[in-house]
């Protein structure tokens, strides 16, 4: 009765409201909310046992760093703790701001995640467009078994076959340019040359993998379109662009939301395998800049300060992404 | 289904080349790097493997194989691959089967509390102080339990589940089986593919983990391949005097690395045709709904 919002207190309940809660207490006589998770805690406590070590290991493992995200306000010292070490407000904020190396990392992320939108977004549509243009099941089976594989193989060999193929000495790119009479080139020393391997070795690794979603979303079109536009004499290609494509348009448009949530998730394991401090300068993101300065570096705190914005940042794009995605395909992501 | 145009036949035509690039265009780094595995130091190093192995010798195998440390972290990836794939299904079944139950106290707030670990973490730094607090630094069990859950596993086994149909279950649950005997009995087997799906994300995110390997193990005897295989590639490579020295020898740096990925690659191959059924219903089953 009190939690009503029109309580004014002057009034209590009514009597008829009086009498009629007392006759329908009777008549039912509802066990009381303890009696009521007790007995449902003695039917149905086997669900809880086997729920508990989840919940618990998410609250030692994920949940716990979170409340550690304090230090990012704290001048945290290893000997005094993160409860013990004394707040600073947001003074690591403002450091961080005023380094030119963070700001550097933030434009860099921006920029090599704007690359890979732009080069390694419209890849796995194309080539599930194009696949599905293959008549021959053979062909098609073994290109896509093909195009699948690097996904499923680790970011350290990726790396070590771009280091090994782009090396000046042995490497195949530098041979290829030898033919063509072109001094080698170390390219991994080379700033300018970091984002296009970075981003050519991301779509390599990915696109043919990425298609499966739109294969998926191909396979789901009705025959019925095509037969229709078979009889009105459509090209093939014709069909592709007229059918295929509109028709995983909300797919297309979905992954694109999925996409820019993501936007500050570079895959920072592949940088920190492939640059070095002579290619920082265009290759440094937002996350090696926190494992160098925190876990090499032991400035835990002003790391965490930069991981924290990272976060709330990448967790705004991520709701604002599915809040958009709701309201266009009214089934959210998740 | 004979009645194409030439304009037709040209785009098909044009299409399969297209692809066919595409896929030579992914295959031939794997045959550049066997090839560079089975050729002499010397003619790797002079940039004269193009295609197949010039000079073919297995020298660069005999001294990846002859290397302790290349055994020890194999032998490592194996354990933490297997350990860390059963202690994360020892979590993730229980805990997607309670979640799936609609009599589940609070079901809601439980699923949210796991969903939206997929949406927000505290990033690198808390985790790897939690992680020294707890002391699993530089330890097997660290590694194994401390990346055993993840939101979108739980999820995605947790829809799978929700659509089992119930009528399975009543059977059980007359004969006066338990909720353990319910899962055990009749979801476990029923879930198979979905718990497959499970299972392989688990295999290959273990084999090819790396950074938090190398983060939280120093002890070299406790390091996985990929850790070991990043420090080959980073540290002989910038190590002019091995460089160098190994210029004329039977094995080099480049044939080296090369064969140490080659032996890295060949687990995934051969779990690879299991990788490719499940994986693509994997990704169609876990990210649609929540």
């Amino acid at each position: 009765m009190t939690s009503d919002p029109n309580f004014t207190g002057a009034a209590g309940p009514s009597t008829e409201e009086l009498i009629f809660d007392a006759t329908e207490a009777q008549r039912r006589r509802r066990p009381s909310r303890i009696e009521r998770v007790g007995d449902h805690l003695k039917r149905e406590w086997q669900l809880y046992v086997m729920l508990i070590p989840t919940i618990l290991w998410l609250a030692i493992f994920l949940y716990k760093p979170m409340y550690g995200l304090q230090i990012a306000f704290k001048d945290y010292s290893v000997f005094r703790g993160v409860e013990g070490s004394p707040w600073i407000g947001f003074e690591h904020f403002q450091t961080l701001f005023g380094n030119d190396q963070f700001l550097r990392a933030l434009k860099n992320t921006i920029v090599i995640s704007f690359y890979g939108l732009i080069f390694g977004f419209p890849m796995p549509i194309l080539l599930a467009l194009m696949f599905n243009e293959i008549l021959k099941q053979t062909f098609k089976k073994t290109a896509q078994t093909i195009v699948y594989l690097p996904h499923f193989v680790s970011s350290v060999i990726i790396a070590g076959i771009v280091i090994t193929a782009f090396s000046p000495s042995a490497g195949i790119v530098n041979t290829m340019l030898g033919w063509l009479g072109i001094e080698p080139i170390y390219f991994l020393t080379k700033p300018e040359w970091f984002r296009p391997i970075f981003v050519g070795t991301g779509i390599w690794q990915e696109a043919g993998f990425q298609s499966i979603v739109y294969l998926a979303a191909i396979a789901g079109i009705s025959p019925t379109l095509y037969e229709s536009a078979v009889v009105d004499g459509a090209s093939r290609w014709q069909m592709m662009w007229k059918i295929t494509l509109p028709s995983i348009l909300p797919t297309i448009i979905i992954m694109l939301i999925i996409r820019i949530g993501n936007m500050l998730e570079v895959s920072f394991e592949m940088i920190i395998l492939l640059y070095q401090p002579a290619t920082y300068e265009t290759a440094d993101v937002v996350n090696t800049f926190i494992y160098r300065q925190g876990i090499q570096g032991g400035q835990y705190d002003l790391a965490a300060a930069a991981g924290l914005f990272n976060a709330v940042v990448a967790f705004v794009l991520v709701m604002t992404a599915n809040a958009i995605s709701k309201r266009y395909s009214r089934t959210s992501l998740w | 289904m004979n009645l194409y145009s030439r304009g037709d036949k040209l785009f098909v035509i044009l299409n399969m080349v297209l692809i066919g690039l595409f896929t030579l265009s992914t295959l031939y780094p794997f045959i550049y790097i066997a090839s560079l595995s089975m050729s002499t130091g010397f003619e790797a190093r002079s940039g004269n493997v193009i295609l197949t192995p010039v000079g073919f010798t297995l020298e660069a195998y005999k001294q990846v194989l002859s290397e302790p440390l290349f055994w020890s972290s194999y032998k490592n990836t194996f354990i933490y691959t297997i350990g860390g794939t059963l202690m994360s299904l020892a979590f993730i079944i229980p805990g997607a089967y309670a979640l799936s139950k609609p009599q589940l106290y609070g079901r809601r707030f439980w699923n949210l509390v796991v969903a939206f670990t997929m949406w927000f973490n505290a990033g690198l730094i808390p985790f790897f102080l939690n992680m020294r607090d707890l002391g699993l630094l530089d330890s097997y069990f660290g590694i194994i339990i401390g990346f055993a859950v993840n939101g979108f596993n739980i999820i995605l086994l947790r829809n799978f589940f929700e659509g089992i149909p119930k009528s399975f279950e009543e059977a059980a649950r007359m004969d006066g089986a338990n909720e353990f005997q319910v899962l055990w009995k009749v979801y476990v087997p029923l879930s198979k593919p979905a718990i497959a799906t499970v299972a392989l994300f688990c295999i290959v995110s273990r084999w090819n983990g790396f950074f938090w390997a190398m983060v939280l193990l120093q002890d070299e005897e406790k390091i996985p391949l990929q850790v070991y295989l990043r420090k080959v590639i980073v540290e002989l490579s910038d190590d002019e005097e091995f460089a160098t020295t190994l210029l004329t020898a039977a094995y080099s740096v480049e044939t080296v690395t090369a064969a140490i990925i080659v032996c890295s690659i060949i687990p995934i191959l051969l779990i690879y045709p299991f990788l490719q059924k499940y994986f693509s219903k994997g990704i169609l089953l876990g990210g649609v709904k929540e």
